[in-house]
């Protein structure tokens, strides 16, 4: 490699265009900043390599989130859907979640399209082989040990800039397994990043192996649909995205299928166990307990009689069906005899088998709440390479790391969103604070203000953090001031809204099979009946002016839940006492005599921005708590008023 | 969480004066709920800070739980800058343990180990050059209570305790993976049997309670252990003291291979009474096992009973025996002069070349000089000459407190079940509820959900 090799300088390089690229890439060009783009193959840019939908319990929320921040997401499904679902409606209004079909060709296509248009962004076809940094040692800024200053392809360019993001996704050293047949390729069969992971590691980053598997695609005209349960889609789609008009989602839906497997089904899978690579022992890498294999599932769950089986189409230009359930490591011989002792399947023909992939990643404790890595200052990364799995959480890290890495090139306050502000909050703060040994998945319960956070207001909860960051256009965050006005006034008008006792009350409450009232009450009381609701009230509330659907949504769940929600809010105030109380960077742990042994090196391991991170990590008891927040009291007010930190404490002040 | 906190502030034990500190915005107003001034005009939020006020602490029925003076400290004027009252109240465990939970049930709680201190400093009461003295303190006192918690606890509470652990976080993680998976786990029906199950958990943890109430959660009381040669009647004494044939006797000499152990309340004294096997050299291995023991807990324990077969010679045994005494407390009971005596109070003193050696002839089978050993016991314990370890009381607190949580959230599940709540407004409660049971054991929840979820049900994709 000469002298003639390109050399540019750009502010930002997104290493990959999957789901987490994509939102990181567009968020920082949508701040202004030069972005460019790398993906092994342009045809490939935000590709959905297993499941062929977007959303689903705590997932959908992310999606929400993500558009409310101003990330694409949500928008591009909208856009692309085929089928929509909200799930969990007979459930509380905190754990409805929306989860969509997606046309897989055409989100892609979709995402390319609004990549390719978006200005101060380029895409650029290259394997990324190597990262440039620099020592910061002289630097003022001791706490990171590097300096990230750009990136090498394959072909020997190199191209300068201030920030990296890695969104890798499952490619590092990538290996597929059927069987016996293994190939060293990424997903479906596209090129591994196989040069990239040696560079991290001279860097000090420290690597680890994950897997994770997908089953087969089916030719649908292979399938008997007649043997299956037809799934709709719901009657009145709710579109993903704030921003997107609901009457522009109302469209002709296709079907899933559901069926079942059956013993002999499992017979087939107990007798090629040995065939399998997990089970003898070939794939070193750990896989996701929540999407296990179906050969995890029948040996997991020896007792379970059948599995449900999903069959989902890929698209409405595609003869694939997607094969939910049943991902798999056999090989494909048993694969195809497992398939077809599925009901409706008896004939099947596989278009592409099932497969397990194992990659390379990182353990993501050595990043902090803004996806920066601590070590290496410019460096942030997001998605499948930070441990997490699925496009949802995929996206949602993508587009943090975008941001904070543009505020950070623009000299801007980092954002840090809480675990009390959104499941964003909670899936990042998991990934870098606490010990995680699998392929990570959002899940409803991992987030312990879940009642606050809903997919119905999380415009609501972040609009604002979006426009901050400069993401969210003026009139998007207008309009959401707007309706948070809409929805306050008429909670607190429906709570000075006296009902008396009269006999037009009574007989209207009679008629709705609700107990009659013994004294006078408010609107907001009476909503609070479970067989009575906001619409059902119009009655008893003439003066009553016409809301957006929205607004009333909002203003029903505030007054039927409003004990929970007011029990849940205490708790976060509480929450965000700790959260508030930041640890400087440069604190060294080792001063800190009265910490526990095992505290202080996992403090000194993890490096928390905040006191309340420091307690959600394990190890660190509320002794240590105590301890922490006495030391960091005397750390911040006895400063010298020359400005020279009180690092140490002298000897002479132990009583 | 609540903010305002209370502690005793002088050890829990037979003294002549205990405080209990309140601290925290709601400190006056929580005292107030429960003080009433001797004329009952004046209320104590109508009185100024630093002031002191003669009257009564009263209980839930307004019945007088103690005489006590208050004083009354307001912020920033105070130890920790914040709302303070000191209840002094007459000393006595039983006392400042009825007046802090009183202040407990009236809306604080119990402070953690060093929480005074530490709010003072955070508060600027305490030179900040003094951090590293408060940090000590924090990291000893917890250090120590951490240790008492668990160590404390009795076997069979732990037990409890752990088996409704079980059952709450297998519904949890039932109801939770039924979210997260709604189409391959269905909650049909499901709120029915969640309601069965939370009135027997409310069920459990009332008894809980009950057991917290009657001190009998902890392994508390004076620990007294009996030693003596096989046969020598240590198993005759216990049944005597205990009212029931708990430990075997036979005339087999070495028939309690073991340990037994029994809490009872002498003259108001509790009592954590421990059998041991008879001390002799022995060839027979689970018996060596219990004569090990026996030394174990003779070296831990606040008081030894030696009991000494008085019809037959002192020998070798019984020589081991009195060097293990050494200095600790201890009282001879000469036993079984219903026989022909061998041995003497003479003999003994000499052997013993302690003055102040306590021996009391008794008969185990004629229950003849039992009511002048438990005098002697009530004598030492009033005269201060043996005592318990006062943390105990406390921890007993802190595990009552506990459950009090977590059965007031069981309270709130059956709550929102009745009010047909969504599966998913009850999870959170019944997580609190786990939670709390956590807090006892001394563990942390953690990653215990997503366990339960993934080894419990299987989940899709």
């Amino acid at each position: 490699m000469g002298m003639t090799q390109i050399r540019e300088k750009v502010d930002v390089c997104v290493v990959g265009a999957g789901h987490a690229g994509c939102e990181a890439a567009l968020a920082c060009a949508r701040m202004g900043l030069e972005t460019i783009i790398f993906t092994v193959s342009v045809d490939s840019i935000a590709l959905m390599p297993c499941n062929p939908n977007v959303g689903g319990s705590s997932k959908g929320h992310l999606v929400r989130e993500v558009d409310a921040l101003g990330g694409e997401m949500g928008k591009n499904i909208d856009k692309t859907f085929i089928q929509s679902k909200m799930l969990n409606i007979s459930k509380g209004p905190a754990v409805h979640s929306l989860r969509a079909q997606a046309d897989k060709a055409e989100y892609s296509r979709s995402m390319r399209k609004v990549l390719e248009n978006q200005e101060h962004l380029t895409v650029k076809q290259a394997e990324v082989c190597e990262l440039l940094a620099e020592d910061t040692e002289s630097f003022e800024n001791k706490t990171a040990k590097k300096k990230i200053t750009g990136i090498k392809t394959f072909t020997g360019a190199v191209y300068e800039c201030k920030s990296v993001i890695l969104c890798t996704g499952t490619y590092l050293r990538a290996r597929c397994l059927c069987g016996e047949a293994i190939t060293h390729t990424g997903p479906n069969g596209l090129q591994a990043a196989n040069y990239l992971t040696d560079s991290l590691k001279n860097l000090g980053i420290e690597m680890r192996r994950f897997k994770t598997g997908t089953p087969a695609r089916m030719d649908k005209r292979s399938l008997d649909f007649s043997k299956m349960e037809e799934q709709f889609g719901d009657e009145k789609v709710v579109p993903f995205s704030f921003s997107t008009n609901p009457e522009d989602v109302q469209i002709e839906q296709v079907s899933c299928w559901l069926t079942y497997t059956n013993e002999k089904t499992h017979e087939i899978i107990r007798g090629n166990l040995d065939r399998s690579p997990i089970y003898a022992g070939v794939i070193e890498g750990t896989g996701p307990r929540y999407c296990p294999s179906i050969e995890d599932k029948v040996v997991k769950f020896a007792d379970k009689e059948r599995h449900q089986v999903f069959i989902e189409p890929e698209g409405l230009h595609t003869n694939e069906m997607y094969v939910g359930g049943m991902s798999s490591s056999l090989p494909e011989d048993v694969q195809l005899a497992m398939y077809r002792t599925v009901p409706g399947l008896e004939n099947c023909k596989m278009v592409r088998n099932a497969y397990a992939i194992e990659y390379d990643c990182i353990n993501p404790r050595q990043l902090f709440p803004t996806l920066e890595f601590k070590e290496i200052k410019g460096l942030f990364s997001g998605g499948q390479f930070n441990g997490s799995s699925g496009y949802e959480e995929a996206a949602a890290q993508g587009l943090i790391a975008g941001i904070n890495a543009a505020l950070s090139i623009l000299g801007k306050e980092q954002m840090i969103i809480d675990r009390s502000e959104a499941y964003i909050g909670v899936l990042i703060d998991d990934l870098v604070t606490k010990d995680n040994f699998e392929p990570y998945r959002m899940m409803t319960s991992r987030a312990e203000y879940r009642l606050l956070l809903r997919q119905d207001n999380a415009d609501l909860r972040l609009r604002e953090k979006g426009y901050q960051a400069g993401l969210v256009p003026e009139e998007i965050y207008q309009a959401t001031l707007k309706k948070k006005a809409l929805i306050d006034a008429e909670v607190e008008r429906l709570k000075n809204l006296l009902v008396g006792a009269s006999k037009h009350v009574q007989d209207f409450l009679i008629s709705k099979e609700s107990s009659p009232l013994k004294t006078g009450t408010n609107m907001a009381e009476l909503m609070c009946r479970p067989e009575l609701s906001y619409g059902l009230l119009a009655e008893l509330d003439k003066d009553r002016k016409p809301l957006p659907e929205d607004v009333i949504e909002q203003v029903e769940i505030e007054i039927k839940y409003e004990g929970y929600i007011a029990r849940q809010l205490r708790q976060v105030q509480q929450f965000k006492k700790m959260e508030k109380k930041k640890i400087p960077k440069e604190l060294d742990y080792r001063d800190i005599q009265s910490l526990r042994l095992e505290a202080r090196q996992k403090l000194i391991s993890y490096k928390p921005v905040s006191v309340g991170q420091a307690s959600r990590i394990s190890g660190v008891s509320p002794a240590d708590i105590s301890v922490l927040l006495v030391y960091l009291e005397q750390y911040n007010n006895g400063k010298q008023p020359d400005g020279k930190g009180c690092h140490r404490l002298e000897r002479s002040d132990k009583i | 969480m609540k903010n305002t906190i209370a502690a005793a502030a002088t050890a829990m034990s037979e003294a002549g004066i205990g405080i209990v500190r309140v601290s925290g915005e709601d400190a006056i107003e929580i005292v107030n709920k429960i003080f009433q001034t001797k004329s009952g005009k004046k209320k104590l939020i109508d009185f100024d800070s630093h002031t002191i006020h003669y009257g009564f602490i009263v209980d839930e029925e307004n019945k007088v739980i103690d005489e006590v003076m208050v004083s009354l400290m307001k912020a920033p004027h105070s130890y920790t800058a914040e709302n303070t009252v000191e209840i002094n109240c007459h000393g006595g465990v039983l006392v400042v343990n009825r007046v802090l939970e009183a202040v407990i049930q009236n809306g604080a709680r119990l402070a953690e180990p060093g929480e005074f201190t530490k709010r003072a400093f955070l508060n600027g009461r305490i030179d900040l050059s003094k951090a590293e003295a408060v940090m000590d303190i924090i990291h000893s006192k917890n250090q120590f209570a951490l240790e008492s918690s668990v160590k404390q606890l009795r076997g069979s509470v732990s037990v409890i305790i752990k088996k409704l652990r079980k059952e709450l976080i297998y519904e949890i993680a039932f109801i939770e993976s039924a979210l997260d998976d709604p189409e391959h786990i269905s909650l049909e029906g499901y709120p029915e049997n969640l309601m069965g199950k939370t009135k027997e958990i409310l069920l459990e943890l009332k008894k809980l309670l009950d057991y917290s109430d009657s001190g009998k959660m902890l392994k508390e009381g004076i620990n007294t252990v009996i030693v003596g040669k096989p046969n020598a009647g240590k198993s005759s004494l216990l049944n005597l003291l205990v009212g029931e044939d708990r430990a075997i006797v036979t005339d087999i000499a070495g028939t309690t291979r073991d340990v037994l152990e029994e809490s009872i309340k002498l003259h108001g004294i509790s009592l954590n009474i421990i059998d041991t096997a008879g001390i002799r050299s022995t060839e027979d291995t689970v018996e060596k096992i219990g004569v090990e023991k026996a030394k174990k807990y003779a070296l831990d324990a606040d008081l030894i009973i030696y009991m000494v077969d008085s019809s037959v010679p002192l020998d070798e045994s019984d020589y081991e025996i009195i060097g293990m005494i050494g200095n600790k407390k201890a009282i001879v009971l000469l036993n079984k002069t219903d026989l022909d005596t061998v041995v003497t109070e003479e003999m003994l003193a000499k052997i013993f070349e302690k003055e102040d050696i306590v021996i009391i002839k008794t008969s185990t089978k004629e229950n003849t000089g039992i009511d002048i050993f438990e005098d002697k016991i009530k004598e030492m314990f009033f005269k201060g000459e043996i005592s318990f370890n006062d943390e105990v009381v406390i921890t007993n607190m802190r595990h009552k407190e506990a459950i009090q949580h977590a059965y007031e959230s069981m309270l709130q599940v059956k709550k929102s079940l009745e009010d047909h709540m969504p599966e998913d407004f009850y999870s959170i409660d019944l997580m609190s509820a786990y939670a709390s049971l956590g807090t006892i054991i001394g563990e942390e929840v953690e990653e215990d959900l997503v366990n339960e979820i993934f080894s419990k049900f299987c989940m899709g994709k």
